[in-house]
């Protein structure tokens, strides 16, 4: 019975198929959940496209990536959403990737040209602290002090991974010596995000790697001003989320519409209080009250997306050593 | 043995067993060998991936050897003495092992973390905190995790001992020596191996808990370097080859219990009564027996009950959509408990007849969830959308996962109803159906109630296989809690853990009580 429901369920799916066509986006989890933008995204698309949206969650980022190498050109997927700037270079060299025709006033902190990919939100990476610790000025500061830090695996976790490029853009040659003063901070490495920032909100560590923008989650929908992000001197490292279409797609046109959509004022005034980033375009009403109190990088880190996996596999290799002694 | 294997022959159809033993090792090995194929190239392991092998075996080996020590002492006071809420207890002290590995973890940390209830117990008294990040919090979380499990595997050794033999013994005025040597002696001896290895299984593909607790990346287990290789690298070879060497070592253990129990045979057929108990009736051996029992209670139950008191504010107004995951968890559990039924009884009773067939089932244990999703996915892909496999894929590699748990414990108990009333049922001219409907299910109930209710809970905390497949707005409990914590709703995130807690343990206190009853 249960079987014959499933064919009658895929005839069904395939004969609205026909009528509505159908754009298949690949995302992140926490894209997808009732609690992040998809759930507004999806009913605000299909109110102008006439299309039936779907949203396909998969792990994180890179388990995102990970899955579209697997399934390679024959992936169902027109467009894949929540690529970093540290994975755009293996995401071209899977050749799956076609080039798009968005332009549009970004209000990023550095200047966008990629041809393949669209970013939508952007953050950066920084140590969260409750109010009342005394934080410390930069990464070296925060070596030579006694906070606890709890932090994410480069290998398993997206915000890890930033760090990691944070300490070496900020550092270079020295930053194996910067994990080595950071190595006696460290409680803990978790897997990934939720368990590192769970940990820093149940009291085992002073602060957690996490982004600027994670006080304006406590401030806005807990109205707890209690949390704040403590700014660098050496700058703070960029996280850009893209998003691309899929030369296999059999929708070009509408992942196209899609695309130039994810960037304009819908879209973009849905991120802040969903995804809890900054938005790619700012939307004409600014962005929502309490992003004011957050704290502005003076300096803002980002490795060229071409070099990121070389300098990646390097600073891995180097955290590793630091860490394990 | 040869003779009595011939002549219980016609009541088993080894054919059944094997079958299924076969398709337990297709989906292990099958999806190990499509990864390696898939791969462009083989891979090659480094310096820092036999680090991480080196790093898996020691924690493996010590939190085993330590789950197993602790449990025979706890194991044989429980055997012995009568209180009110035993029974409870028991069942309770299962729940670590059921919990997902976030909450267990979580829980631990309330009691032994940093700001945890030990360390501000001892800030009191004005001693320093007592750091539970290393190797020695690997170990620990590890023995929170299996000592029920050992607890119990030992237990039912215990209960495998008939009451007459302990009523004899007691006719013979055995001192509690004489005991250990005649009757506990050859019972461990047949029990603990099997344990041991089932728990050093378990503690090889550890990845969450050996991260989070082991400080950093010394604590790199070969799982983890699975990971590295699946996302980080998208080696694939490497990926495979890792899981190879997990597997090996877990093959190495089985091999290890199946040496060190052979020859012991069971304690014989008995007429079913409750043992009463003439031994340990000394003070010592009283205060001895409360002391363990209160000791792994203490241990076991104080984190559980910190998930509790942290999850039960939000639990009244979790969102809806986390009770519909509730529901879509408990359907996934019980298709696998009934999946798990089939596959362990038929295995079970080849056993009886090829004793190997028990190290399919721990090959499972080891078997890295990430390569097994990615096997699957793979083979599905070309066929079907994955995100509509996600549930029976998640049903089916559970059940295969609590095959070894199901094993260690069915087995022995199917022996002893062989060995004991093979030769009578044979001499009536039982069929072989009758044989499993009157004779072996009936007396096996107790241990398959416990194998099938740990198939379903086991399958409702269950993350790792389905990561790739999770598709859309549906999702399980758990990914529904990580969605929650994802969302910055710790709070939330906290009452859904305890609801998943709760429904585990409902699930398996169910299927359990089923099985003792009357028991």
């Amino acid at each position: 019975m249960k079987y014959l429901g499933c064919i009658a369920g895929v005839f069904a799916a395939s004969m609205a198929a026909a009528e509505t066509p159908e754009l298949v986006v690949y995302t992140y989890d926490s894209f997808v959940s009732d609690w992040g933008p998809g759930p507004a995204v999806e009913t605000a698309f299909e109110a102008e496209c006439a299309c039936d949206l779907k949203f396909v969650g998969a792990g994180d980022g890179a388990a995102l990536l990970a899955r579209i190498k697997l399934e390679g050109a024959r992936t169902d997927a027109d467009v894949v959403l929540g690529l970093d700037t540290n994975l755009t270079a293996a995401a071209m060299e899977t050749e799956l990737f076609a080039p798009h025709s968005v332009s549009a006033e970004y209000s990023l902190p550095i200047a966008w040209d990629d041809a393949n990919f669209v970013p939508y939100d952007w953050g950066y990476f920084a140590f969260v602290h409750r109010t009342g610790v005394e934080a410390p000025t930069s990464l070296k500061a925060l070596g030579e002090s006694d906070l606890k830090i709890v932090i994410q695996d480069p290998r398993s976790s997206t915000p890890g991974l930033g760090l990691l490029m944070w300490v070496k853009a900020a550092y270079g040659d020295e930053a194996p010596m910067v994990w080595e003063s950071l190595s006696d901070n460290i409680v803990t490495v978790t897997k990934g995000w939720s368990e590192a920032y769970g940990l820093f909100l149940e009291g085992e560590a002073d602060m957690a790697l996490s982004y600027t923008t994670s006080p304006a989650y406590h401030l806005i929908a807990e109205e707890d001003a209690g949390f704040a992000a403590a700014a660098f001197d050496e700058g703070h490292y960029l996280q850009v989320e893209v998003a691309g279409k899929l030369a296999s797609s059999d929708q070009p046109e509408l992942a196209d519409q899609f695309l130039a959509f994810m960037v304009g004022e819908a879209f973009q005034t849905i991120i802040p209080t969903t995804n809890w980033m900054y938005p790619a375009v700012t939307p004409e009403a600014g962005l929502p009250t309490g992003f004011e109190t957050l704290v502005t990088p003076i300096k803002s880190l980002l490795v060229p997306a071409a070099d990121a996996p070389a300098i990646r596999d390097a600073a891995l290799a180097e955290w590793l050593t630091a860490l394990s002694k | 043995m040869a003779y009595r294997a011939q002549q219980i022959n016609p009541l088993i159809n080894p054919w059944v067993g094997l079958g299924a033993a076969a398709m337990v090792a297709a989906l292990i090995l099958g999806t190990l060998g499509v990864v390696a194929i898939y791969a462009p190239e083989a891979g090659r392991l480094g310096a820092s991936d036999w680090a991480a092998v080196r790093f898996t075996v020691s924690q493996a080996l010590l939190s085993a050897a330590l789950s197993v020590l602790f449990a025979i002492p706890v194991a044989k006071a429980l055997s012995r003495r009568r209180f009110f809420g035993r029974s409870l207890l028991i069942t309770l002290l299962g729940a670590p092992f059921l919990l997902p590995v976030i909450v267990a973890v979580m829980g631990l940390l309330a009691v032994f973390g940093r700001s945890g209830w030990v360390s501000q117990l001892l800030d009191l008294f004005g001693f320093p905190a007592i750091p539970i990040y290393g190797f020695h919090g690997v170990v620990i979380a590890h023995v929170f995790f299996n000592l029920p499990l050992a607890t119990r595997i030992i237990l039912q050794g215990w209960s495998s001992i008939p009451a007459e033999r302990f009523r004899l013994s007691a006719q013979l005025v055995f001192s509690a020596r004489d005991v250990a040597k005649h009757l506990e002696f050859p019972m461990l001896k047949r029990a603990v191996p099997g344990a041991f290895a089932i728990i050093f299984a378990i503690c090889l593909s550890s990845f969450a808990v050996a991260l989070t607790l082991g400080g950093g990346p010394r604590a790199t287990t070969v799982e983890l370097a699975i990971y590295q290789a699946f996302r980080f690298d998208f080696d694939l070879g490497k990926a495979a080859m890792l899981a190879s060497v997990q597997l090996v070592m877990a093959g190495a253990a089985a091999l290890f219990a199946l040496w060190a129990s052979k020859g012991q045979a069971g304690f014989g057929k008995g007429l079913d009564r409750a043992a009463q108990r003439w031994d340990g009736q000394s003070r010592a051996a009283r205060i001895g027996d409360f002391a363990a029992i209160l000791c792994a209670s203490l241990f076991l139950l104080v984190p559980l009950s910190a998930v509790a008191t942290r999850g039960i504010a939000a639990l009244p107004d979790l969102p809806s959509s986390v009770w519909i995951s509730g529901w879509l968890s408990l359907k996934v559990a019980m298709m696998s408990a009934v999946l798990a039924f089939v596959l362990s009884v038929s295995i079970a009773l080849t056993a009886v007849r090829f004793a190997w067939v028990e190290s399919v089932g721990l090959l499972a244990i080891a078997a890295s969830p990430l390569v097994i999703g990615t096997g699957l996915f793979i083979v599905i892909f070309p066929f079907a959308s994955p995100q509509d496999w996600a549930m029976v894929v998640t049903a089916c590699v559970n059940a295969v996962m609590a095959l070894p748990f199901a094993l260690r414990i069915l087995i022995p108990a199917v022996q002893d109803v062989f060995e004991s009333y093979g030769k009578l049922a044979q001499s009536l001219g039982f069929s072989r159906l009758v044989m499993l409907g009157l004779v072996v299910l009936p007396r096996v109930r107790a241990p398959l109630g416990f194998a099938v209710g740990l198939a379903a809970a086991l399958s409702m905390g269950d993350l790792g296989v389905v990561a790739l497949f999770a598709g859309t707005q549906e999702a399980t409990l758990p990914l529904q809690i990580y969605r929650l914590m994802g969302a910055y709703r710790m709070d939330d995130a906290a009452g859904a853990a305890l609801l998943l807690a709760l429904l585990s343990f409902g699930v398996f206190w169910i299927c359990d009580m089923w099985g003792r009853r009357n028991a």
